[in-house]
């Protein structure tokens, strides 16, 4: 039990000075997903059904290796921020931030995972 | 973690069911949420009836006559009658709005009536609005200026002042705060659609001074960012108002000061 006035209480401790950045972020990477993520989805259907030589060529090709990386990098990023507003949304105290180190770290090392194994098959 | 289910003191009961009115040819069933903090009991749902032919049409007219006829122990605030203070907001047939304005010929069946919801409750369909209003008092709900105050007043051209239309109507009835899943889970921080539409009036009158501060206040992850464009405000406001709206804007002015 605290004794706070309920002006304080709603105050907290004022603004946080961020936010707008979270969320341009979130509409630019949104934007920019949806142009990608279809043409990526076309390539990766043509690799589809080949043997192993035939796929790792496709992928090894500049366009293809260039857009792959863009994809992971970005829809993971995209992945990270929007998994960050949902966890805010739902969860309070020490799992909250908790829960924010898990997905960031989660997301990072998945980024790092796909553009090694993409710079291992284009390079 | 968020709470998906009311805690065991919470949990609601049948209650009373009161005896039709004698001799009533149009019987309406009230089902009325019922809590008295001074008994010690869970909450329970009153089922009333009210004879139709000595009502009157809206919400509020079975309210009072249930209170002065039946059962003068019901709790609820009105003042007004007519949707201009903002008093008598509670959750009637699954919608935030006020019972006033809320024709009964509306309603299909029976007519239940709960406060508003996610709100701590003082007794019956009283809601505790000490947060709301300190919140809505946190946004400097007044004109701030720098500038010398004029000799007359200050000047404001039509389409300036147009521009507070469908903004200065807000009853603060709290409406639309309640019907929002963010307020509901994060109503400590997050501002709510209500305070959020009163900064956004502040912010676009053309004589305040104060622009850049109260978009710095406004510079949070809660107290603005929690808005995920669900629209229950828009879609719940008594007063046809569009808080989401006015929301989208402030957050268009936050934008257009990074980019």
């Amino acid at each position: 039990m605290r004794y706070l006035t309920a002006r304080k209480r709603a105050e907290g401790k004022g603004a946080a000075g961020t936010g707008t950045e979270h969320f341009w972020y979130m509409k630019l990477s949104g934007v920019g997903l949806a142009l990608i993520i279809p043409v990526f989805l076309v390539a990766f259907g043509r690799a589809l059904g080949g043997d192993r030589t035939e796929v790792m060529a496709a992928f090894a090709h500049p366009g293809m290796a260039i857009l792959t990386g863009l994809v992971i990098f970005f829809g993971l990023r995209h992945y990270a921020s929007g998994a960050q507003t949902m966890i805010e949304d739902y969860s309070h105290g020490s799992m909250r931030r908790g829960l924010i180190i898990a997905v960031t770290v989660l997301s990072y090392g998945l980024i790092a995972t796909g553009l090694f194994a993409l710079a291992k098959i284009a390079l | 973690m968020v709470q998906l289910t009311l805690p065991k003191n919470s949990r609601m009961t049948t209650g009373k069911t009161w005896p039709k009115p004698e001799g009533a040819k149009t019987v309406r069933k009230f089902q009325i949420y019922r809590w008295n903090p001074d008994d010690g009991k869970n909450p329970q749902v009153d089922t009333y009836f009210v004879d139709m032919d000595t009502c009157g049409p809206m919400v509020l007219d079975a309210l009072i006559k249930i209170k002065n006829e039946i059962d003068p122990t019901l709790t609820f605030r009105r003042s007004c009658r007519e949707g201009i203070c903002g008093s008598c907001a509670m959750n009637i047939d699954g919608i935030n709005t006020l019972a006033c304005i809320y024709g009964m010929d509306e309603i299909k069946g029976d007519v239940k009536i709960y406060p508003l919801p996610h709100m701590p409750v003082v007794k019956d369909l009283i809601p505790d609005l000490t947060h709301f209003y300190a919140q809505h008092a946190s946004i400097m709900p007044w004109l701030e200026t720098k500038t010398n105050a004029p000799a007359k007043e200050w000047k404001q051209s039509i389409e300036d002042r147009e521009k507070l239309d469908g903004l200065y109507e807000c009853v603060m009835c709290a409406c639309c705060s309640t019907s929002c899943p963010s307020y509901w889970w994060n109503g400590d921080k997050y501002l709510g659609p209500a305070a959020l539409l009163h900064a956004y009036r502040w912010i676009i009158d053309s004589r305040d001074e104060a622009t850049g501060e109260r978009l710095d206040d406004l510079e949070d992850p809660f107290k603005l960012y929690r808005c995920h464009t669900i629209m229950n405000c828009t879609k719940t406001c008594p007063k046809g108002l569009n808080p989401a709206k006015a929301i989208a804007e402030i957050k268009k002015q936050m934008v257009e000061r990074h980019v």
